[in-house]
């Protein structure tokens, strides 16, 4: 009765959308109240259908319903709580459920906080929006209908994917769709704005709260998304340019250019249509991820559901959102008129800067995901592009990009001496030398390019650090000015030096960890010691355990210093027999400066376990970076100029004074 | 005028990628398989000692005899090799499947003691304890499989192990198809 209930919900919520996606775009055009008026109501109402449908499918998933046939095939009765909630995202049909209930959340949200935006404008974001709901929702329900009923209903379930039993992975979809779906309001924004033809500084303070929200969430998911690959594929590494990876990152690239271009709009009536088509690309690129991840026309580290009749599916929803919003850009950009002026050495100049580079390397994923696509198909060679593709080409675009980021929240609008800027960065400079001069001499001699990105990490923070401290007059005014400027100081500003100092930190970590690791791969037997990064470690045993749906072997590591015991640690090593899948279950002692990492590998004949071990500096570094990035998002999301409905459209006040570039 | 083209070329940038994926869709490639070299062609030399005592050793010949057979590399000390043994008992009981098994660098006692506690399903056994063989088969590791038919042409190769559903949907219909 529930899940016909959810079904139900879930065919009204169709309808209701179908009604939002036509009705107030023709009340927009023809100027009629009342047609416009239906957009808020609707919104609502759809969302609480998907609400109802979302519900009414938990509901199945945590009483074990096995009379419902997504339930039988991704749940078991004997599973913990969090994992028959999260068995709900687990699968395809409910995965596609939540990108439907998130869309009409951010619908809703629109609605509620939209009041001060113009009727015409609200409306027709509102009707875009419900227009990828509609695709969403006729998806759901003609494809992937979660609530299909099996009879007789079977005693038990099969179980989640074994993969996704995982703290970890329960809440990255959430927070990757939050980022992903987040940018279809953008997207909305977007398209409205050129069926409006009017894009002005009013329209880039409305949609940047938007465009901040769905950035922080897409951070924060794929930071923890690479933490899982972190501890869960036992290679040591966190990241590793699988087209899953690069799937998520390229709309985050593309959203961080959308986030700076907006600013440029906002503050100078500039770079209008290119910031609509970054807000379109934002959101075409989270839908081709979708895409690549679903359709299987990639091969990934990542098991996902991959079938290639809902990846047709995809692909027209794919063309009918981006090449109709592309269409549209090309057909209505070009009246789009540019207004204020600027010298190539200014903050525009900067943020130009920071665009060129960011979308450079979005194209760069793009191109180096798909040439083995390519390649396949017009010559029938298997190729893969891995990290050397990658790591030559995002270094000479990022060292740019982070050498420019310190220099220009310093840059006036308009017109700008670069020379007092740089000298109010020497400080910054010269700890980043010393950093980078240290790193080559003390650390690793070898590592040359490890110890130039060491030192623009540091360059990074101690940069975004100064500048917040020349806000405040840090030291150069009485501790009571300091205090009143750091009440005065805009949110915006904190968040934007808390962010890029964040990206140092994040900098450090990936650089130490990838650079300076220490790495021992041994084959021992039970009984057998080795010395490994200051620690005596001894393999004491290796047992065979029998766990629900695999087999697996797990050794028990004895780590001491100078005959002390340290730790112990416990690396596993899972066969899911089903599945066909090895999973290493790595054991990670961590002090937040370093990770100490285990992973057992495979018996190798009569010799013993292959047993590997890392010593990762700084490792934990590069998600408490992540982290602290969404955070400066967040913080700046708070600002009261950016409170949604606040901003009134008039004419755009220009400041000449530094402003902060968020 | 040029001005105005520019704004068409994103539009045509996803036209021609959306053309890839397509294609891709409808070619119904698998990016997954590394492929093997060896489908479609003669079956490489086969020539290992017996692992059983008193047996003689396995030759080529065994694998041109008009009907198909199944060579599987195994080892005692690993573990998807486990995983996958219960399906080889049952295509050599109930389907009547012919099985050549090669232990690959495995002591042979091992190997054998290994067969003796889980069952023996293969028709004939080889030990290939220095992996000679296993560089004739272009073997990644074990468990490997490879479905050769009555001429001795390789059809089939399943790096890691086999499963219920490759039993089911390639293994027996190949044992029914091939001559």
């Amino acid at each position: 009765m529930v899940a016909e209930l959810g079904h139900f919900a879930l065919i009204l919520a169709l309808a209701v959308a179908l009604v939002q996606g036509t009705l107030p775009l023709l009340g927009a055009a023809r100027g009629d109240d009342r047609l416009m008026a239906l957009g808020r109501t609707a919104a609502l109402t759809q969302a609480f259908l998907v609400i109802v449908a979302f519900g009414a499918l938990t509901q199945a998933y945590v009483t074990s319903d096995f009379s419902v046939a997504n339930v039988v095939a991704n749940s078991h009765s004997a599973k913990p709580l969090i994992y028959k909630i999260s068995g709900v995202w687990g699968n395809h049909e409910g995965s596609m459920l939540l990108w439907a209930l998130i869309l009409a959340l951010f619908g809703a949200a629109v609605a509620i906080f939209g009041a001060g935006l113009p009727d015409t404008l609200r409306s027709r974001v509102l009707a875009i929006q419900a227009l990828i709901g509609v695709g969403f929702l006729a998806f759901l329900l003609f494809t992937s209908n979660p609530f299909e009923r099996v009879s007789p209903a079977p005693l038990d379930g099969n179980g989640l994917n074994p993969l996704l039993q995982d703290p970890g992975l329960a809440f990255h979809p959430p927070l990757l769709y939050l980022g992903y779906v987040g940018f279809s309001v953008t997207y909305a924004f977007a398209i409205a704005a050129l069926l409006e033809g009017r894009v002005d500084a009013a329209w880039a303070r409305w949609v940047r709260p938007w465009t901040l929200a769905a950035w922080c969430f897409l951070t924060l998911g794929i930071a923890l998304g690479s933490w899982w690959a972190y501890y869960i594929l036992g290679w040591g590494g966190f990241w590793f340019w699988d087209p899953v990876e690069n799937a998520s990152l390229m709309p985050w690239l593309a959203g961080t250019a959308l986030l700076h271009s907006a600013i440029v709009v906002e503050k100078r009536d500039a770079l209008k249509s290119w910031t609509v088509l970054l807000a379109i690309l934002a959101f075409s690129l989270s839908l081709l991820g979708t895409f690549l991840v679903r359709s299987g026309v990639l091969t990934s580290v990542h098991a996902f559901a991959q079938d290639p009749a809902r990846g047709m599916f995809i692909l027209a929803f794919l063309l009918f959102v981006t090449g109709g919003g592309l269409a549209l850009y090309a057909w209505r950009a070009p009246r789009l008129q540019g207004g204020g002026l600027f010298q190539p050495v200014s903050r525009e100049g900067a943020l130009i800067l920071n665009n060129l580079l960011l979308c450079t390397l979005a194209a760069t994923v793009l191109l180096g995901t798909l040439y083995p696509l390519f390649l396949d198909l017009l010559t029938g060679n298997k190729v893969s592009v891995g990290p050397p593709f990658f790591n030559a080409t995002f270094v000479p675009i990022t060292a740019p990009l982070f050498a420019a980021l310190c220099v220009g929240p310093y840059l006036g609008w308009k017109r700008a001496e670069l020379w007092p800027a740089l000298m109010h960065l020497r400080i910054a400079f010269i700890a980043a030398v010393i950093a980078a001069i240290v790193a080559a001499t003390a650390i690793d001699g070898r590592a040359t390019l490890a110890a130039l990105a060491f030192g623009f990490g540091v360059w990074l923070i101690a940069g975004s650090l100064l500048e917040f401290a020349g806000r405040l007059r840090v030291g150069r005014a009485p501790l009571a000015e300091t205090l009143r400027r750091l009440r005065a100081t805009p949110r915006s500003a904190l968040g934007m030096t808390i962010a890029h100092a964040a990206l140092g930190v994040v900098v450090l970590g990936a650089v130490a960890t990838a650079a300076w690791n220490t790495e021992l791969i041994k084959t021992m037997r039970p009984g057998d010691t080795a010395a490994f990064a200051g620690f005596d470690v001894k393999l004491d045993r290796v047992e065979n355990l029998q766990g629900p749906n695999y087999i697996a072997e797990r050794a028990t590591l004895t780590l001491s210093v100078g005959g002390r015991p340290y730790t112990v640690l416990m690396p596993e090593r899972r066969l899911f027999t089903v599945q066909r899948r090895q999973v290493a279950e790595t054991a990670i002692h961590t002090n937040f400066l370093r990770d100490i990492y285990a992973t057992l590998g495979e018996s190798e004949a009569q010799n013993g376990w292959v047993i590997r071990l890392y010593y990762n500096p700084l490792a934990p570094w590069i998600w408490l970076g992540a982290a602290l990035c969404a955070l400066g998002g967040f913080v700046s999301l708070s600002d009261r100029r950016l409170r949604i409905g606040a901003p009134q459209r008039g004419k755009g006040r220009t400041r000449t004074v530094a402003q902060p570039a968020e | 005028m040029s001005r105005r083209l520019l704004f068409f070329l994103p539009l045509a940038t996803l036209a021609l990628m959306a053309g890839f994926f397509a294609w891709s869709l409808l070619a119904g490639r698998d990016p997954a398989s590394i492929g093997s070299v060896l489908v479609g062609r003669p079956a490489p030399r086969l020539d290992v000692k017996a692992l059983r005592d008193g047996e003689p050793p396995l030759t080529d010949g065994l694998l041109k005899t008009g009907k198909p057979a199944i060579v599987n590399f195994f080892a005692s000390w690993c573990t998807p090799c486990l995983a996958e043994h219960p399906l080889f008992a049952r295509l050599t009981e109930r389907d009547g499947a012919v099985i050549i098994g090669i232990a690959w660098k495995n002591k042979p006692e091992e190997a054998r003691a290994w067969l003796k506690r889980l069952g023996d399903p293969y028709k004939f056994a080889g030990a290939d304890l220095e992996g000679r063989a296993g560089l004739d088969w272009g073997l990644s590791g074990v468990p490997e499989t490879y479905l050769i038919d009555g001429q001795g042409i390789v059809r089939r190769h399943f790096r890691g192990p086999i499963t219920e559903r490759d039993v089911n949907e390639t293994i027996l219909p190949f044992l029914k198809g091939a001559k």
